[in-house]
């Protein structure tokens, strides 16, 4: 079985965020970098799919060079390859078309829900429509039956049992897998594993980031007397107006 | 401009962040055409009309009461071509968000996820939408002909602007082929307050110390119509169902008023919640980093707090 996993590289979940340039550019500041954490939880399951079953597993970021210790990091935790599609992840269907690209042949497309730096939740849903094949997010259990894979996907107040045939895509969170780290050997092994840059495709921009802004800022907390919580209720309804 | 909204039901009844995007749809101007598909109350497809839809399409079909989200988006893609539709509107969740990315592909349409304010088009089309869960936000601009926007609670307020709006059946002719994944069974919360739509959220952490002392929280709660939310460490630990879980890895919530109870305020939990209107906390410990994001706080154990809040809430309706 051929598994293809797409990692994000994203600033780590503690990071402040804030922009330069006019609120045109992200600032990378003091920003460290990580795997996407939903992505993380693909990046498990496929490694643990690999040894209970025999699979290859092969990362993918669309990123530039930036983002290789990130796929060292999936090469260390132990997929078999990686390909940096050469180009910054400007949009959704941008990032789509590249995973679309390289996908074909792979029985499982594993990857987040969603990245947490654009949050869109979509890639999973355009790579499986792109291919033709079936897509399922987010998906909390994933196990393989033959052709057959079985899966635990999570819905507003609840969950579903779904099932589909190979080849699909999932958008993978908690808790599928536990998070793996990598250890010495295979932080060793990942600097000789190949890592093939191949060029972007190029499509039409259909979105575009005109700009940023952060929320407007907090007003002061107001302390109310655990021996009073009556007076919460009371600014609840008359000043918060919320009740 | 003709616009879509594709208005989700739940057991046969639509949900609110969908009259939220009919509400949406109607405030962008132009004439608004909503399409609800499979299981639906009769009544509440002519309430539609209420919240700025003209008319209101119904594709009956029991293969339709199952929500596949090959299918929806097939149908979807079709009822835009017929209803020669500009944009498509529909709520952030967990079916609209991947059906509206398969109809972008299918009508080489731009599309936006979380979308938080309605559109500027003043300058190109440009659409306000939450990034770095929650931290931040990004004004994209839709080059295509054809948008799909998918909204976030609160994108738009909803008020009543019109009267009920023409039902009327849409034949769909259903591709095999795009039953392409089973259901087999799910399990839902019933008569739960549905966590990503609430007005009011009271949610626990790690203070409550264990599952059995989660009474207290439901008795708030349900004293504020409200519904359950939780930390990380709590879903983790099994105290609560994972689709409680709030925060960067969980639920983003937008409600009035969301209460946090014995929950430290990790930014990863802060993140999920930064959106509501409104933020009371609770906790014994005076410096626990939510005070800083709160509007309201009580330093105080939750087990004492907590009761008499709930009574100060009954007391005061
Ligand atoms: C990649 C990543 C993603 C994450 N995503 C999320 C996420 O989505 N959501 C999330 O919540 N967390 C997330 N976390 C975890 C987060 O960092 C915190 O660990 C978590 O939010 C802490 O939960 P807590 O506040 O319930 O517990 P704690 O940090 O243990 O805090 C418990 C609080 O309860 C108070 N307390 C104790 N007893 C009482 C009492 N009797 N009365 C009142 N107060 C009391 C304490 O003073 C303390 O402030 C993530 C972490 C990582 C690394």
């Amino acid at each position: 079985m051929k598994i293809l996993v797409c990692i994000s590289h994203v600033p780590d979940t503690t990071s402040k965020i804030a922009f330069v340039e006019n609120n045109s550019k992200f600032d990378t500041t003091g920003v460290q970098f990580i795997i996407g954490p939903y992505d993380d939880y693909a990046l498990a399951r496929a490694i643990e799919l690999k040894e209970t079953m025999g699979a290859t597993v092969t990362v993918l970021n669309v990123g530039t060079a930036d983002s290789e210790p990130t796929i060292r990091k999936a090469l260390a935790i132990g997929a078999d390859d990686a390909i940096r599609v050469n180009a910054v992840p400007t949009d959704s269907l941008f990032v789509a078309t590249q995973i679309a690209a390289h996908a074909k042949g792979y029985d499982l497309v594993l990857m987040g829900r969603e990245s947490i730096d654009f949050n869109s939740g979509v890639v999973h849903a355009m790579v499986g429509e792109m291919l033709g094949i079936p897509s399922i997010s987010p998906v909390m259990k994933l196990d393989i039956d033959g052709t057959k894979v079985k899966m635990t996907k999570e819905i507003e107040g609840g969950k579903e049992q779904v099932e589909a045939n190979l080849p699909l895509v999932a958008g993978c969170q908690e808790p599928i897998a536990e998070w793996k780290i990598p250890n010495m050997r295979g932080i060793m092994s990942a600097r000789t594993k190949p890592l093939n840059v191949v060029e972007p495709q190029s499509i039409e921009v259909s979105v575009v980031n005109k700009s940023f802004e952060l929320p407007a800022p907090k007003g002061a907390v107001k302390m109310i007397s655990a021996d009073n919580v009556a007076e919460l209720v009371t600014r609840l309804k008359t000043e918060a107006k919320v009740l | 401009m003709n616009i879509l909204v594709f208005v989700e039901t739940s057991e046969g009844k639509i949900r609110k962040t969908s009259l939220e995007a009919v509400a949406y749809a109607h405030a962008m101007g132009g004439t608004v055409t909503a399409i609800a598909l499979g299981k639906a109350d009769a009544n509440e497809l002519q309430s539609i009309g209420k919240y700025g839809a003209t008319k209101v399409l119904h594709a009956v079909d029991s293969k339709l009461d199952q929500h596949v989200i090959q299918v929806y988006s097939s149908v979807l893609a079709k009822v835009m071509q017929d209803e020669n539709a500009d944009v498509l509107v529909l709520a952030n969740s967990s079916l609209g968000t991947p059906v509206a990315a398969k109809v972008a592909i299918k009508t080489n349409a731009s599309f936006a996820s979380n979308v938080t304010e309605l559109p500027n088009t003043s300058a190109g089309f440009v659409v306000k939408r939450s990034i770095y869960t929650g931290k931040a936000f990004a004004n994209v601009e839709l080059k295509n002909a054809k948008k799909i926007i998918a909204i976030r609670k609160n994108a738009a307020e909803l008020k009543e602007v019109g009267g009920n709006a023409p039902v009327t059946n849409y034949n769909v002719s259903l591709n095999d082929a795009d039953f392409n994944t089973k259901t087999l069974s799910s399990e839902k919360a019933t008569g739960d307050i549905l966590l990503p739509e609430a007005e009011i959220v009271v949610s626990g952490g790690r203070g409550m110390k264990g599952p059995e002392h989660w009474g207290i929280i439901e008795n708030l709660a349900k004293a504020l119509h409200a519904a359950t939310g939780c930390s990380k460490p709590v879903s983790d630990m099994g105290w609560r169902p994972h689709h409680e879980h709030v925060g960067q890895t969980g639920v983003k919530v937008a409600p009035q008023l969301y209460i946090a109870v014995g929950i430290s305020g990790a930014i990863q939990h802060l993140a999920g919640v930064n959106s509501s209107k409104c933020i009371v906390v609770i906790n014994k410990d005076a410096d626990a980093p939510f005070f800083k994001a709160a509007d309201y706080g009580i330093v105080g154990d939750a087990f004492d707090v907590l009761p008499k809040l709930t009574e100060a809430v009954l007391a005061a309706k």
